[in-house]
This record gives C-alpha cells, sequence and structure tokens, in this order.
C-alpha cells in the first residue's frame, strides 16, 4: 500500500533549515519535501530533534536559517501567514493537550467555530462524524479527564480532523499510552492513512512504519542521518548510527 | 513454606464500609478518642490523661466566649424602648437609667441609628433610590447565583454595564455640570482609537498596530465607555441631586467595594497577561504598575489620592473624594488581583497554549476560550480572597473622611443621647456581624463554584 495516492506536488518544502536553542545547535541543515498523500514516519533516539523538526512545521518553535514552506506558503515572522499554515495542519500530542474545561464535543468544534467560522450546529455534525470514526460517539459530552488515555488520544485525533487539515503531525501519540490501549490508537492512525491524509508521525512503533509509511526517516544528533522506504529501511539500513539504533529498538 | 498456587472459587462479599469509620462518630473517635484513651503504657496513660484534660479545658474556653456573646446580645439584651428614654433604657439606675441589673446590647440604640448605618446621611426623601439600587442587586446577584436559572448570562451582562450606571445616576441624581467638550475629546479619541486599533488587528496599518491592535482597541473601548457614562451623568433625570458627602454607612462600603472588585478583575488579567506578554513595552507598563501599587499601602493610597492628587491637578477642578477614594481601591486591588491570576496562567500547561495554537486559534481566543477559563477556576480561591480583604479594608475610607459602615456607628457613638457604657460594644457587633455575613456569603459561593466548575480532571 506504499504506493498509494502519492502525488508529486509537495505540500511540505524544508530546505537548509537551521536551529538553535540559545548556544545549542539543535536542527542542522534539516531538507525534506513532503508530498501530498504521503505518509512518513520520523524515528531517533531521544534528544535528536524530532519533536523540534515537527514543531517548526506549524510554527510552535521557530526556526532561525534556512526555509519551510507549506502549501506554497512561506513561514515568517509574518502573523497571517502563520494563522493560515496552522489551520492547514493538525497536531497531535503526545499528552493529547485536551481541553480540560470543555467537553470532547466542543473540544472538537472550538476551532471550526471560531477559526473556520462554521456554524455551530455544523461544526456538531461534522464533530460527531469524526467521533464515530474515532469509535467514541458516545462520549462526546464527557470531560477528556473522564476518559481513558486511549479514547482521550483518540479524541484528539478527532479534534484535529474537524479543522480538515492537508497535513497531520504526530509527535509520539502512542507513547503516553498503556499497552492494550496503543493499538486502538494505531488502528485510528492506519485508518486515517488509508484514505490517503498526509501524515507525519513521530513514533517509534516500527509495526505501524512497516504497515503505512512510504519513508522512514531517520535522526541523530539533530541531522536527518538516512531516509528510506520501509522495507529498505529496516532489512539493509545504510549508516552504522541506523543499524545501532534499530538494534537496540528491535532487538531483545 | 506457602503454597504458591491459588484459586479463588468464590467472590469474596462486597460490604458496607465499618460504621464507625464514617459520619461525625467515626470522626470523633479517629481524631479526637484515640488521643485520649490509649492506656496501654503508663508514658501513654499520663499523655491520654493530659489529653483529656486539655480538652475539657478547651471546651470549656470556647464555650464560654461563645455563651459570653449570646449572653450580651439575646439574654441581657435590652429589646425596646417603648417610652422613648433613649439612653435611660440601656443604663442602670446608678447610671441614670432605669434598667435592672447587668445591660447587654442595646438594641433600641441600633433601631434608633439603623437608617444611619446604612445611608449615612442620604436625604430622607430620597431614601427610595438607595433601596431600589439595593433591591436591584440583591434580585441581579440571586439570579446569577441560582445555577438554573434562564438567562443568567444576559442578567450578568445587564449587572456589569447598566446596573452601574444607573446606581451612579440614581444615587447621585446626574444632571452632574460635567464639560461638554471634554466630554466630545473623550468620544472622538475613544472611536478614533477603537477603529485604528480594529483595523490594525486586520493588519491594514502594518506590522506595529499588529502586535498593539488589541491593546489600542481595549483602550479606545474604555474612552468610549468614559464618554458614554459622562454622557449619561450630565443629563437631567429631575432628581434631587444628592453630593457623596451625604453618603455613608453600608451604602458607600457597598459602593467602594464593589467597584474595586468589579474594576480589579478584569484590569487584574490585562495586567497580568501584559507582565507576560511578550511585548517588552507591555511588560514593563504592567510590571510597573503592579509594583508601584503593590509597594504602597492601601492608606497612604487614600491619602494621596484625597491630599495630593488634588495639588496635581489644574486648579478649580472639582474631584469628588469618593470618586477618588474609588478610583485608589480599584487600581490597587488590581495590582493584587493580577498577581493572582498571573499564578493561574502560570499553572497553565504548555501544552494548553500549544494545543490551542495548534489549531489556529490566535492569542485573543487562546486567552479568551483556553486559558483563562482555566487559570481564573485555578485561582477562585485567592480571588475570592482579594475581594473579601478588598471588602474589609473598605474601612480605611474612613481615614480620609468617608464614612463607610465602620465609619458611621463609630461617629454615632458621639451622640449624647445614647451614651451608656454598652452603646459601643453593641455598635461595633452589629458592624461586625454585618461585614462578617457579607464575607462568609462570599467564601461559601466561592466553595460552592470551584465545586461546580470541577470536571473530573486532575494535574
Ligand atoms: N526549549 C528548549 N530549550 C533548550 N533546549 C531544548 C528545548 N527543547 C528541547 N531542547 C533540546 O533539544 C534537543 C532536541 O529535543 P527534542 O524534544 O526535539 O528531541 P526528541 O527527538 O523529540 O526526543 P524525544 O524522543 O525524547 O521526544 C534535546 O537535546 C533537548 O534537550
Ligand atoms: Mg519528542
Amino acid at each position: 500500500m506504499s504506493e498509494m495516492n502519492v502525488s508529486d506536488e509537495a505540500v511540505i518544502r524544508i530546505r537548509n533549515m537551521q536551529k538553535w536553542y540559545g548556544q545549542f545547535h539543535v536542527l542542522r541543515d534539516i531538507n525534506l519535501d513532503v508530498s501530498k498523500g504521503e505518509r512518513i514516519v520520523v524515528c531517533g533516539p531521544s534528544g535528536s530533534g524530532k519533536s523540534t523538526m515537527i514543531r517548526c512545521i506549524n510554527r510552535l518553535e521557530e526556526h532561525q536559517q534556512g526555509t519551510i514552506e507549506v502549501d506554497g506558503i512561506e513561514l515568517t515572522n509574518d502573523l497571517k501567514n502563520i494563522d493560515t499554515i496552522r489551520r492547514e495542519i493538525g497536531m497531535v500530542f503526545q499528552h493529547f493537550n485536551l481541553f480540560p474545561h470543555l467537553t470532547v464535543l466542543e473540544n472538537c468544534t472550538l476551532a471550526p467555530i471560531w477559526v473556520r467560522k462554521m456554524a455551530k450546529k455544523e461544526a456538531e455534525e461534522i464533530a460527531m462524524n469524526y467521533l464515530n470514526r474515532v469509535k467514541i460517539p458516545n462520549q462526546a459530552g464527557k470531560y477528556p479527564g473522564q476518559l481513558s488515555g486511549g479514547q482521550q488520544q483518540r479524541v484528539a485525533i478527532a479534534r484535529a480532523l474537524c479543522m480538515a487539515p492537508k497535513v497531520m503531525l504526530f509527535d509520539e501519540p502512542t507513547s503516553a499510552l498503556d499497552p492494550e490501549m496503543i493499538k486502538e490508537v494505531l488502528d485510528v492512525m492506519i485508518e486515517l492513512a488509508q484514505e490517503g491524509m498526509t501524515m507525519i508521525c513521530v513514533t517509534h512503533e516500527m509495526g505501524f512504519a512497516r504497515e503505512v509509511a512510504n519513508r522512514v526517516i531517520f535522526m541523530d544528533a539533530g541531522q536527518i542521518i538516512e531516509e528510506n522506504e520501509p522495507e529498505s529501511f529496516f532489512n539493509h539500513p545504510q549508516s552504522e548510527r541506523t543499524q545501532l539504533f534499530l538494534s537496540q529498538i528491535l532487538g531483545h | 513454606m506457602a503454597n504458591a498456587s491459588y484459586l479463588r472459587t468464590e467472590d469474596a462479599p462486597l460490604l458496607p464500609p465499618p460504621v464507625s469509620d464514617t459520619g461525625i462518630a467515626g470522626w470523633m473517635r479517629r481524631h479526637v478518642l484515640s488521643t485520649m484513651n490509649d492506656f496501654s503504657s503508663p508514658g501513654a496513660g499520663i499523655r491520654s490523661v493530659l489529653m483529656g484534660l486539655l480538652t475539657l479545658l478547651l471546651l470549656y474556653y470556647g464555650l464560654s466566649a461563645l455563651w459570653g456573646i449570646i449572653d450580651f446580645a439575646f439574654i441581657k439584651a435590652v429589646w425596646s424602648d417603648p417610652e422613648g428614654l433613649k439612653r435611660g433604657v440601656c443604663t442602670t439606675a446608678e447610671q441614670g437609667g432605669v434598667a435592672t441589673g447587668e445591660v447587654g446590647a442595646c438594641w433600641p440604640y441600633v433601631q434608633a441609628k439603623v437608617k444611619l448605618f446604612i445611608y449615612g446621611r442620604y436625604p430622607e426623601s430620597e431614601l427610595w433610590r438607595p433601596n431600589l439600587i439595593f433591591a436591584l442587586l440583591a434580585a441581579g446577584l440571586g439570579w446569577i447565583i441560582i445555577d438554573k436559572a434562564p438567562g443568567r448570562r444576559f442578567i450578568a451582562l445587564l449587572m456589569l454595564s447598566v446596573f452601574p450606571l444607573a446606581a451612579l445616576i440614581l444615587l447621585t441624581g446626574g444632571h452632574a455640570g460635567l464639560s461638554r467638550t471634554g466630554m466630545v475629546i473623550m468620544a472622538v479619541s475613544g472611536v478614533v482609537l477603537t477603529l485604528a486599533g480594529h483595523l490594525g488587528l486586520r493588519g491594514v496599518l502594518g506590522e506595529i498596530l499588529l502586535a498593539f491592535g488589541g491593546g489600542v482597541r481595549l483602550l479606545g473601548l474604555l474612552f468610549l465607555i468614559i464618554a458614554a457614562v459622562m454622557f449619561f451623568m450630565s443629563i437631567d433625570y429631575g432628581l434631587e441631586k444628592v453630593p457623596t458627602d451625604f453618603w455613608g454607612g453600608l451604602l458607600v462600603t457597598l459602593v467602594v467595594a464593589l467597584t474595586g472588585i468589579v474594576a480589579s478583575l478584569p484590569l487584574g488579567i490585562v495586567l497580568a497577561l501584559g507582565r507576560r506578554s511578550s511585548l517588552p513595552l507591555f511588560r514593563v507598563l504592567s510590571i510597573t504598575f503592579i509594583e508601584f501599587w503593590r509597594g504602597v499601602p492601601l492608606i497612604s493610597v487614600l491619602f494621596m489620592s484625597s491630599v495630593m492628587l488634588p495639588l496635581f491637578l489644574p486648579e478649580g477642578t472639582d474631584f469628588d473624594k469618593l470618586l477618588r477614594a474609588l478610583i485608589g481601591v480599584a487600581l490597587f486591588s488590581s495590582a493584587y488581583m493580577a498577581e493572582n491570576i498571573r499564578g493561574g496562567l502560570q499553572a497553565i500547561p504548555k501544552g494548553q497554549y500549544e494545543g490551542a495554537s495548534a489549531l489556529g486559534l490566535s492569542y485573543n481566543q487562546s486567552m479568551r476560550m483556553i486559558i483563562l477559563p482555566q487559570a481564573l477556576k485555578i485561582v477562585i480561591p485567592g480571588i475570592v480572597n482579594t475581594f473579601i480583604s478588598l471588602f474589609k479594608d473598605t474601612t480605611l475610607v474612613l481615614i480620609i473622611g468617608l464614612f463607610d459602615l465602620l465609619g458611621m456607628v463609630q461617629s454615632s457613638f458621639t451622640d449624647p443621647s445614647w451614651a451608656t457604657p454598652v452603646t459601643s460594644a453593641t455598635g461595633y457587633l452589629v458592624c461586625a456581624v454585618t461585614f462578617w455575613v457579607f464575607c462568609f456569603s462570599m467564601s461559601r459561593y466561592s466553595v460552592h463554584l470551584e465545586k461546580k466548575l470541577h470536571t473530573g480532571h486532575k494535574r
């Protein structure tokens, strides 16, 4: 399935991107093109800059050199461009970041109503539709604090989808979950991938990478070390660092 | 060695908790009696006996203090003065009166002075005006407090917009001689600033106003509100004018406290956000403001407002004394409020800001709908704490010659026709109970609000 629905049209184009935290050079010369419908898995050791990289794409972090273009719009200090880009990018976080004072349904309708200026009724219909797809329509009236971790993460995915984004970013969406909940979240993500959503996932779920990714990217020390199709990436890793990493997370 | 294998064949029965652990009796047993019934060793026995004695002693003192108040306020109290003897009814024969035995609270005195305590020297014929305001206030607050009442938002909006204006006009009588030009200047600058801020936010006026647009618009709206208030205040409604010198008692207490409360919350929010702003100008202004007002005691704020401010203002400007005190109190409490709210903002995890930004919500939207509702909920105890201390601090206006409830009670002591040994104790008792009722209600409501807003999430 890794061949399906990928067009040549680049949705995200990152060129020579550099970022520093103070003196510390976290991202070094990042170049990445993501085509429409592509599903990319990013992996790498802790502290290698995976989160920082995908957070640069929707400007949760600011890069200092190089360019990032999303859907043809360059990310600069222009607040208007930032708002436009954020509207088109959905993000799912490790710790869900649901709004605890709002119900599940309100979490999902808030942005469509206030950012997309959608009518409340329409937004609710769409939200219920997505809650159905992540298989928790009956929790719509509850507060996030009353749900399990897996359910919360599925709400977070539905919340992002309600904005009808062009790209979805996932930052370790399953690493705060208990093993039995990981599957329910991964199932939703796999379904999403099969529908042709453009996705960038930071994850260590290698089974997921094998099943849905068109490309796996390995990062270390702030750089992209290796990228390849999952088949070759897992079976014939080229760099020593990749081999070491894979042996650590796969082999026991 | 124990057998490692075990298999449950029958479910253990579901039982209610042991009686002794629940209710008041259980609590007593665990926390009080358990410290007194341990006689397992001589040392523990002595400790238990001492604990028992200590408990009895504390009970004795507590109950006798309570009894003292009940005795004074009810049992030994003088309740009525049918013959109009005034001080005579609350004094014994030796003191020149008719009472027998020891005299407690002198309620006829309170009855005679109750109007003074509530309205100060507000003209008798115009008392319907403060009464109407009190009634509207009680009705409005009651409506808002009842969770199930329909249209609570609408009523709350009225209470924050129309009600203060109505109160201002009714209590003062309107028809204030305000300068037309001042009003026009206010209105025009208000319109200009609002428009500029609004367009700025749309990005029409360039980068700088894009960042400051919100603040500029807020300032413009403030100007417009002031202009509107000035306009409505200058109309002749055919009401008799009552200068604030005639206001007093509970009326002044409530006016000062409510103005402080209503003004300090929005001002505090703006200051708290300003202090965390990434724009250095806002940050510096907010920090300076907050630190200035927090560094000065309220008494000196009041003194400055009544003694020093007139020195700075152009000669002949007549700036009402009560109004000056109100502004002083509002600014003073907003500095405290700002720090309270900043505490709440700091407690909100970074993920909430990121979640909001990632959805494309603007700064204003994410503050209004995501961050502030959570932050304010966290700091309800602190906010109410500030409200309560503000309410009690209103008594300080006494020192600039405004007579709030406490001031009026004290001033009534000088009336020779009610000079008795129990007058002051009675007056202070009334004062204390009134303040306590107000403050305790606020405290209870805050507890209720916290429970209501709890949505089962833990941090
Ligand atoms: N706000 C910050 N200020 C300074 N250094 C930071 C900041 N955020 C992250 N870093 C550093 O940047 C590096 C990359 O962090 P990042 O969170 O992107 O790593 P990661 O690859 O996502 O790791 P993990 O798998 O643990 O999530 C780390 O060394 C981290 O310590
Ligand atoms: Mg990370």
